[in-house]
């Protein structure tokens, strides 16, 4: 009986696995900050794209795919789309496709979304993972099929990427979608893929492959005609792994990497490649432009407006030369309505304007003689007379006075209003809500959403209060907008740039790219931009380069070590930045020496990072507290005493130190020049570096350039104070 | 307004259910189409029973009371307006055998209807209306089975129209079509069909294995091989998306090309298509002659043509545009002969064939419930 029972088990084992309903997990959260300041009071998914907010797109697709039950993980305006869904036919509907809102206030990024998903326990099997500014119309069904089988014959294959065919023109990539050009090595006979990399070095056209990627796999093709769809099949393992790695949080840039570097756990990642369907994410305004226009174009068809129409609007048809329009759009007779574009229900335009590969959302007014090219101006928006408008973005209930004129990729946030004649300058982004003062790093950009998305929601009423008013205020501040920009009756701030300026946003923005900039693209003319990209790589292309090394790739050894010496002490650097937002130390020993591991550098190599981490923390911290240096520094020193005990033990450890603090005083630190003596003699009062060493070191130097002497010069009472104690010391060890 | 006419709130019904339809998918105009025919079953049927009930409350007019006396106009009315229009409408070969089986089976229901006269009137109602129901559901019955075997009844047909030696040429893929040719080569007809494979769907192709399978002689030819291979052809034989009121046709792209080059070589142009697909409404109104634009990736890869689309360069706007319509129209002189599950017709003769059909009150299903 018991025998009988357990062959009944196993049995039904594997038909359960098939039938567990297919899921899907939609991160409606970008966790990036592309879309600001537009998404300072929106999510990004309920943004409209050709009249409709994108979700529904994204839903659309899922539901015609044949998932079930639809997992919407919300973050940043959790509220918002909770609110949005429950509000529409998906949630008030329930048929076999349910859909369901999985709230989160502290997720950061894609890695805490999973990881918070992982907890909820709520994906039971095979799921698709995709973002909810997703479109798509391409058939799962193969694509399924194919994972589940792999599945059964390899339990390690956990993840199937959708891939999709463009042209292999570098500038593409940019020009269609803004985005870089991406990199992968597949598998032609198992289509598994065996390396990716979305931040070619461009400048040098060359890349560097981990010799064993050869060696291993009996053939592999390198592709860069492949577009990523980020639609994802995975298995729940996924989750697991996301888990199991706290520190994954990008989905690409960390997890497919990351188990693609990965030899040990050997899960495998396969690729599907979509033939003629179509599938792309809106990451920035470009590809909102872009994939607007393809929706437009019909490439999504049946997913386009005339045939999908979500929740109550009325219907829109398509006439002539792709025009859509909604039957009650009130056209004066020489309003011109070119090919390609869209106007929605309620809108009225006036004489003699003309409207040209654009989309208009419900119930806006546009006056006479107005011209709107390429631009996206979204509901309830006004436009009086004269105003022109080319490749720009319009939010909901703008105001513009006759007479604007908005420049080439200029984005116009909720509610913003510009006076009289105003020229909006060409890129500029103007919000009723105030730039956040607190610029994040280049790196955090990425991440940095969620928090200041619970925050302003509150300042959204004060500041509309402050400019109904007071509209000259936001004149006092240097940032913020001077009636000379908006107008008299203006109101908003213009967000500057922050890092990059113009020479980033023509980039993302929705305005075309001119001739020079794609030829100078072309050109890779654009070494600023591969500089910052070297910062933003990921450890592990410091282990493939040192691999390179091995495989005869001619490049300097020199140069190549200081450069897997910069990254590393970066690492080091950023590490430590983390553990002083309250890491245990142990934990922190942990990880440091993780890193030296996977750097396969030196305890030397090691201990100078560390010591100047810490003393960048110093740095850091006397400047913002604006105190005496001296003392932050000692106080740092004593804090991290034991720390930098662990490492710094050897005297050629300790001689390594004192050399990186010459140097910092010298090149990177020059605040800490004059204290050089007194921080020196600090770090002799508390044992972290012995006098043998300082001794050494001031051998060492006797000999050098007289520019390189200044610091010994500098300590010289210390010096000889220190050759004179020995014998003290020793004298008192005898007393004792 | 309580509904007091079974039939009447029943029509409104339908009709919301069917405005809800035909907005969600337009382009599919059989939907209408079946819409208006459950609501032209449902006023024929009504019409009967009045008629038949009428008899009975003439007899009962003694021992009514105000209630009742509500209820006498409007039905009457009703009943008045319903016999005006079958009058108006002149009385085709159609009406006239349908309404024999009607008139015939209306004695016993007078019949029962005066047996319930005796018992209180509520029974009578509630007899009525589960006569009317009843009705109602046997020739929506009727209509499905009909709808079922039109394939059947079509193709009952073929041997009357293709000939022994000829050549048939068709273009894309029609599953009556298909029955058609079927059924003549099971009457040991031989002839030889002509496939143009119905770019950009290919669905051609399929037509041409299915035939081939079937053991017909097949020869496949491009969409635009049809000008020069129409003198050689002595049928061309099509489906359609939807027949017009006025005998234009709906039909997928191309078609309209074969039949002007069948036109030109005198060649004979025979549609078939189910009774279902007769559409009462006129092509006059762009509302009505829909087109439904598919997506572009049909014609071009979209990796391939991906920098021609492109939006980024070029002052924003591609000068590459794809227009991938579905349907062609027919005008009505292009049409030699209609073949549905009621035999051949003239395109002529169209109109009366929705006359016996569709009921005029319903032409217009969406406008009628938002007013």
């Amino acid at each position: 009986m018991a025998l009988k029972k357990g062959q009944r088990t196993s049995s039904d084992d594997p038909e359960e696995l098939a039938r567990t309903p297919l899921q899907a997990l939609l991160l409606a959260d970008s966790f990036a900050q592309k879309f600001r300041p537009i998404t300072l009071e929106r999510p990004k998914v309920l943004l409209p794209l050709v009249n409709a907010p994108m979700i529904n797109y994204t839903l659309a697709w899922l539901e015609s795919v044949g998932v079930e039950e639809v997992f919407v993980f919300c973050c940043a305006h959790a509220q918002q789309v909770k609110d949005y869904l429950d509000g529409s036919d998906w949630v008030k509907h329930p048929s076999a496709f349910s859909v369901t809102t999985i709230e989160s206030h502290d997720s950061i990024s894609a890695g805490d979304a999973l990881r918070f998903v992982y907890n909820h326990g709520v994906i039971r099997g095979d799921f698709i993972l995709i973002t909810g500014d997703t479109i798509s119309n391409m058939s799962l069904t193969q694509a399924l099929q194919e994972h589940k089988e792999r599945r059964k014959k390899d339990p390690h294959a956990i993840m199937t990427m959708v891939i999709k065919r463009s042209k292999p023109l570098p500038q593409l990539h940019q020009t269609r979608l803004g985005t870089d050009e991406i990199l992968m090595g597949i598998d032609p006979e198992t289509k598994e893929l065996l390396y990716y990399e979305d931040k070619a070095d461009r400048s040098r056209r060359l890349i560097t492959l981990d010799k064993s990627l050869l060696a291993d796999n009996p053939s592999l093709i390198l592709h860069n005609d492949k577009e990523d769809c980020y639609i994802d099949i995975c298995s729940p393992d996924v989750l697991s792994i996301f888990t199991d790695n706290f520190d994954y949080q990008h989905l690409r840039r960390h997890f497919v990497k990351g188990l693609l570097v990965d030899d040990v756990s050997g899960y495998k990642i396969f690729t599907h490649e979509i033939q003629s369907s179509y599938a792309a994410r809106i990451d920035n305004f470009r590809s909102y432009d872009t994939i607007s226009k393809d929706i437009i174009q019909r490439w999504t068809y049946p997913l386009v407006p005339d045939i999908l129409y979500f929740g109550s609007r009325t219907p829109m048809k398509l006439q002539r030369q792709g025009i859509l329009k909604a039957p009650d759009v009130i056209l004066s007779h020489s309003a011109r309505i070119g090919p390609y574009s869209s106007v929605g229900s309620g809108t009225s335009i006036g004489d003699n304007s003309v409207i040209m590969n654009s989309v208009i959302g419900d119930c806006c007014t546009i006056g006479r003689n107005v011209s709107i090219h390429g631009s996206y101006i979204w509901d309830n928006v006004v436009i009086e007379d004269g105003c022109k408008l080319s490749h720009a973005l319009v939010c909901d209930g703008v105001h513009l006075r006759s007479g604007v004129v908005l420049e080439p990729g200029v984005i116009l946030s909720f509610k913003v209003e510009v006076g009289q004649n105003i020229v909006v300058p060409a890129y500029s982004k103007v919000s009723l809500l105030p730039q956040p003062s607190t610029q994040d790093s280049d790196e955090e950009l990425e991440y940095a959403d969620a928090s200041s998305g619970v925050v302003e929601s509150p300042s959204i009423t004060s500041m509309g209060n402050a400019g109904n008013f007071d509209q000259t205020a936001v004149s006092s501040d240097g940032e913020k907008l001077d009636n000379s920009e908006v107008g008299i009756s203006g109101v908003g701030y213009i967000w500057s740039n922050s890092d990059g300026g113009n020479e980033e946003e023509w980039r993302y923005s929705i305005a075309s790219i001119t001739a020079e900039k794609i030829m100078e693209y072309c050109n890779e003319a654009y070494d600023d931009h591969d500089a910052s990209d070297h910062d933003l790589s990921i450890p592990q292309s410091g282990e493939l380069a040192h691999d390179s090394e091995s495989t005869g790739f001619d490049e300097g050894d020199g140069e190549d070590y200081r450069d897997t010496y910069s990254k590393f002490e970066k690492e080091v650097e950023e590490t430590f930045q983390r553990a002083l937002g309250g890491v245990h130390e142990d934990n922190l020993v942990l990880e440091m020496n993780a890193l030296r591991l996977s750097y396969d550098k030196s305890h030397l190599d090691c201990a100078g990072a560390v010591f100047y981490s810490v003393m960048r923390s110093a740095l850091a911290a006397a400047q913002s507290s604006n105190s005496n240096l001296i003392q932050t520094t000692n106080e740092v020193i004593d804090k991290w005493k034991g720390f930098l005990g662990k490492y710094i033990k050897s005297e050629d450890e300790q001689f390594e130190v004192i050399l990186k603090f010459e140097e910092m005083c010298q090149e990177t630190a020059k605040e800490f020049s004059p204290l050089f003596a007194t921080i020196l003699h600090r770090l002799y009062d508390k044992d972290i570096i012995t006098e043998d060493a300082i001794l050494s070191w001031a051998m060492e130097k006797e000999g050098a350039d007289e520019s390189d002497k200044i610091f010994v010069k500098q300590s010289e009472a210390f010096i000889t104070w220190l050759k004179e104690a020995p014998e003290e010391d020793e004298d008192e060890d005898e007393d004792d | 307004m309580p509904y007091t006419n079974q039939a009447a709130s029943l029509i409104d019904a339908v009709r919301a259910v069917g405005e809800q339809m035909i907005a969600a998918n337009p382009v599919e105009l059989a939907v209408g189409n079946i819409v208006r025919r459950v609501l032209h079953i449902i006023r024929e049927e009504d019409l009967s029973s009045t008629t038949t009930a009428i008899e009975g409350l003439g007899l009962s007019d003694d021992d009514v009371d105000g209630d009742e006396n509500e209820d006498h106009p409007a039905l009457s009315a009703a009943v008045l307006a319903a016999a005006a229009r079958s009058t108006l409408r002149a009385p085709s070969l159609q009406t006239l055998l349908e309404d024999i089986p009607v008139s015939a089976a209306a004695p016993p229901n007078s019949s029962s209807g005066g047996d319930s006269e005796g018992r209180s009137k509520s029974a009578e109602k509630s007899s009525r209306s589960r006569k009317l129901k009843h009705d109602v559901i046997e020739a929506m019955n009727e209509l499905i089975q009909d709808i079922d075997t039109c394939h059947e009844q079509i193709s009952e047909q073929a041997v009357e129209h293709i000939h022994q030696n000829e050549v048939i040429l068709t273009l894309g893929r029609s599953r009556t079509v298909k029955e058609f040719l079927y059924a003549a080569k099971e009457k040991k007809r031989s002839f030889r069909v002509f496939v143009a494979e119905g770019a950009p769907r290919y669905q051609g192709h399929v037509l041409a294995k299915e035939l081939v399978a079937k053991g017909l002689q097949t020869t496949v030819i491009t969409d635009s091989a049809v000008f020069a291979m129409i003198s050689r052809v002595n049928m061309v034989i099509v489906g359609a998306h939807a027949i017009m009121a006025n005998g234009g046709v709906v039909a997928p792209v191309g078609i309209n090309m074969v039949a002007l080059a069948a036109q030109k070589h005198a060649v004979p142009f025979v549609v078939v298509a189910g009774s279902h697909k007769l559409c009462p409404l006129y092509p006059h109104n762009p509302e009505v002659l829909l087109n439904e634009l598919k997506s572009p990736s049909d014609l071009l890869d979209f990796g391939e043509f991906s920098d021609c689309m492109d939006f980024g360069i070029q002052g924003g706007s591609p000068l590459l545009h794809v227009v991938n319509p579905t349907f062609d129209y027919i005008p009505p002189k292009l049409v030699s002969l209609f073949i549905t599950d009621t035999g051949g017709h003239n395109p002529s003769y169209i109109y009366r064939l929705i006359a016996d059909y569709y009921s005029a009150d319903d032409l217009v299903v969406q406008g009628k419930s938002t007013s």
